[in-house]
């Protein structure tokens, strides 16, 4: 990609950014919209810089992303171990594969009030939500990739009778890594999801709660400032794993046609 | 013989594991009497007098139809958008941005928002599910729409293949497996929605009638909701799983000869 | 150019514009197909040969010049042309049956069911493929793919058929099939066609007269007729020496054109045959 077309996107995508502004700033003004239900862009930036040289709101972004990193690891790492195991094995696979597929699309959400009767406002139900919630999409996507491996490549390795363990870590890790860094982006947004709403519903302390604080007081552009403040840590938790995913798969064919492109 | 044995194996290899939890399930909920943790045995009656009677009208049916509403919107909107906006590439790098950044917004928080807008109703749990579900259909088809072989839009010029036709042979076709990526993200999405736009704020519904059960801790009554929860989530996605599989025939019957090629 | 002329290329020029830097690939290409005639083009890779068919096709507009089918300037893809693309598996469409591949360009046309089915039939019995019906591109061979693709072409019932280097991609022994494909399906519907090659048997063995380009800027070499029988067989037709002989030519020819040469002046006049004194 020439820097000419990379600035001219950029360009292009700041002008699309500062349109929504415009047209979020002239509704209001103009009428169409009242302003008790949504406020000027330019209310709602001052709501958020005033959010944003307040304590109590990085307080709340901390919480919020303690339960979500905390969430997430646990849930990597269990999903991780889960899915090597069960994709390297037939036998597992086959008498795992029917509770796998009746608990993945159970909704996380059907266990809040579970959460709520355990740990109450605790940081433990939020994180049983996150976990729940993130697990899966992370180990479905081990298992594919450990599905993915290509058979030439593992039969070379047994013929170099490489042990199970050294073919785990030469031969199905590396070829399983894109799915598994795809299976943490989603698992990344998912656990933010879960995270939020858990604080939202079940009144954790966190960005959701300051939300529903907001919301049940009336304070409107508050609201839209915080919820905008989600968007950007969602934005920026992407961005991340993103460019993790880029570094780490530098090697993938993927990668280097997305690059080329 | 050796088919019936395949068979009756195969009915183990599924059966096993469930079992074995449900057992397990009810030996720890025996043992420790636990409040929280009624017996298998109690769940099931709950579900039969809870869930087939009223409540399947009341709660279930309200769900139900908020849900489908909802997402049905959200996919024609995503879809429609999504071609639009994959169409043109100037139009594309205006929007990606926003979009992006729509998509980051955890769509539970559109809860609050959406209800200044539309107050406790109906609309407003409908408006809450197609806000969150929107986004991975519309990136999606917008990425589906980008990503059509361009061998196969030159063939559709010279043979003067446009308009509704294009739309509807090719590029809809070449797309829809972005797009059913796309909607299947969004159903899990729709779900979430679903319950917490009742549990929110609601007189009705499957989220609504939980959290009313878990405060009156009527747990059994609780635990059945959930039970409901958790077979609308399997049915809703098997259903899905089932129009997947007859729309992208032709893409899995390719993917499976280009590998099976690879590995020759 | 005269009257019978179905395909007339004239002064057809076309320069790529980058960034402030501009790429002449065709300087100047005149040539003209009479109607019914089968002509190919061969020249060094990178020569321009790609572009120079997508001109004639509509799908890239020309910077000079251009080209006229039955007198008519091509603007966009023109509507009595079909074109056979390189990359037969990505130019069938995969969620589509062959006989629903070749049926849609038909449907689009406008053609009664009753005569689609016809043409449907007719062009996928030509190519052999007469019980594959129901089955997805996908489940086909690379070759029967590009017969699917070539049945596509001529029960759309093309003025001009344009080939792209059709057989590139396929291995020796389906490629022979398939030349012999293209002349019996040639001699069938005698359709007015330019097929394009980087392979100089080929040209030699399908076309009536061979188009050299020279390498980028291209420009046309030369054009030789090839005086063989119309009865082409795999064995006969390449042990003629005339064959050879022609082959060893255009060889000749296209090496000339990979140095840089820009006129067939130092092959050696015996071996070139006068384009206009053969055989239509």
């Amino acid at each position: 990609m020439t820097y000419d077309g990379r600035a001219g996107r950029f360009l292009a995508g700041l002008a699309g950014l500062a349109g929504l502004g415009v047209v979020l700033e002239a509704l209001p003004r103009l009428g169409l919209v009242s302003p008790r239900y949504l406020p000027p862009t330019s209310t709602i930036l001052v709501a958020l810089y005033h959010e944003a040289s307040g304590a109590e709101f990085w307080v709340a972004v901390g919480q919020t992303m303690r339960a979500w990193a905390i969430g997430l690891a646990i849930a990597f790492a269990a999903a991780v171990l889960v899915g090597s195991a069960i994709g390297t094995s037939r036998v597992l696979r086959a008498f795992t594969g029917s509770t796998i597929e009746f608990l993945r699309p159970i909704p996380s959400v059907a266990l809040i009030p579970l959460a709520v009767l355990l740990y109450a406002t605790d940081i433990r139900s939020t994180l049983l939500l996150v976990v729940y919630a993130s697990f899966w999409q992370v180990l479905i996507q081990v298992l594919y990739g450990v599905a993915d491996v290509d058979p030439t490549a593992i039969d070379t390795a047994r013929s170099y009778r490489l042990r199970r363990w050294a073919r785990l870590r030469h031969v199905i890790w590396p070829s399983a890594l894109p799915f598994v860094l795809t299976g943490l982006r989603l698992g990344a947004a998912v656990a933010l999801i879960l995270a939020i709403t858990a604080e939202l519903v079940i009144g954790n302390p966190g960005l959701g709660s300051l939300i529903e604080v907001a919301r049940s007081s009336g304070a409107v552009a508050t609201v839209y400032a915080l919820v905008a403040a989600t968007g950007l840590i969602g934005v920026a938790i992407n961005a991340v794993v993103r460019s993790a995913e880029r570094r780490l798969l530098f090697w993938h064919p993927s990668i280097r046609r997305e690059i080329a492109a | 013989m050796t088919g019936v044995v395949r068979v009756v194996w195969r009915v183990v290899e599924i059966l096993l594991l469930p079992a074995l939890l449900v057992g397990l399930w009810w030996w720890v909920s025996v043992r420790n009497q636990s409040f929280y943790l009624p017996t298998p045995g109690s769940i099931v009656v709950k579900f039969r007098s809870v869930w087939f009677g009223r409540r399947a009208l009341d709660d279930l049916l309200p769900s139900v139809v908020r849900l489908l509403v909802g997402y049905g919107l959200a996919a024609l909107l995503g879809v429609g958008l999504g071609l639009l906006i994959g169409a043109s590439r100037r139009l594309r790098s205006v929007v990606e941005p926003v979009l992006e950044f729509f998509r980051a917004i955890p769509p539970p928080v559109l809860v609050p928002v959406l209800i200044l807008f539309a107050g406790l109703t109906d609309t407003m749990k409908i408006l809450v599910i197609i806000s969150g579900c929107v986004w991975p259909v519309l990136l999606n088809t917008v990425e589906g729409v980008r990503s059509v072989d361009p061998v196969l839009i030159e063939t559709a010029r010279v043979f003067h293949i446009h308009g509704a036709a294009r739309l509807r042979h090719l590029v809809l076709r070449a797309a829809s497996p972005h797009i059913m990526a796309g909607l299947r993200q969004a159903l899990s999405i729709a779900i979430i929605l679903m319950v917490i736009s009742e549990m929110f704020a609601s007189s009705n519904g499957l989220g609504f009638a939980i959290v009313q059960f878990q405060r009156s801790f009527d747990i059994p009554e609780m635990w059945a909701g959930i039970l409901v929860l958790g077979l609308l989530g399997v049915v809703l996605s098997a259903l899905f799983r089932l129009v997947e599989r007859r729309v992208l025939r032709w893409y899995t019957g390719q993917r499976a000869v280009s590998r099976g090629a690879d590995v020759r | 150019m005269n009257g019978k002329d179905v395909l007339d290329v004239s002064g057809l020029g076309k320069t790529y514009e980058g960034r402030g830097r501009a790429v002449e690939a065709i300087r100047d290409i005149s040539f003209s197909l009479a109607e019914g005639e089968l002509v190919c083009v061969v020249g060094p890779s990178g020569c321009g040969k790609t572009t120079l068919l997508r001109c004639i096709a509509g799908l890239l507009p020309p910077t000079r010049g251009g080209a006229r089918i039955e007198g008519q300037p091509v603007v966009g893809p023109p509507a009595g042309l079909a074109m056979v693309f390189q990359e037969y598996g990505r130019s069938l469409f995969p969620w589509m049956t062959i006989s629903a591949n070749v049926d849609l360009p038909l449907r689009q046309k406008g053609v009664p069911r009753e005569r689609r089915a016809q043409l449907v039939r007719h062009a996928l019995a030509a190519v052999h493929l007469d019980d594959t019906h129901a089955a997805y591109p996908w489940q086909l061979s690379g070759g029967m793919q590009q017969r699917v693709a070539i049945a596509r072409a001529i029960a759309y019932e093309p003025r001009v058929l344009l080939m792209d280097e059709p057989f590139a991609a396929v291995d020796a022994q389906t490629r022979a099939d398939l030349e012999d494909l293209i002349r019996s399906i040639w001699q069938e519907f005698r359709v007015t066609t330019l097929f394009v090659t980087h392979d100089i048997d080929e040209a030699v063995y399908l076309g009536q007269r061979v188009i050299v380009l020279t390498s980028s800027p291209t420009v046309v070499m030369t054009e030789l007729g090839v005086d063989l029988p119309d009865q082409r067989d795999q064995l006969g037709t390449r042990s003629d020496p005339r064959f050879t002989e022609l082959r060893r030519t255009v060889y000749a020819l296209v090496q000339a054109a990979k140095r840089g040469e820009r006129t067939p002046g130092f092959v050696p006049e015996a071996v070139r045959s006068d384009p206009a004194g053969q055989d239509v």
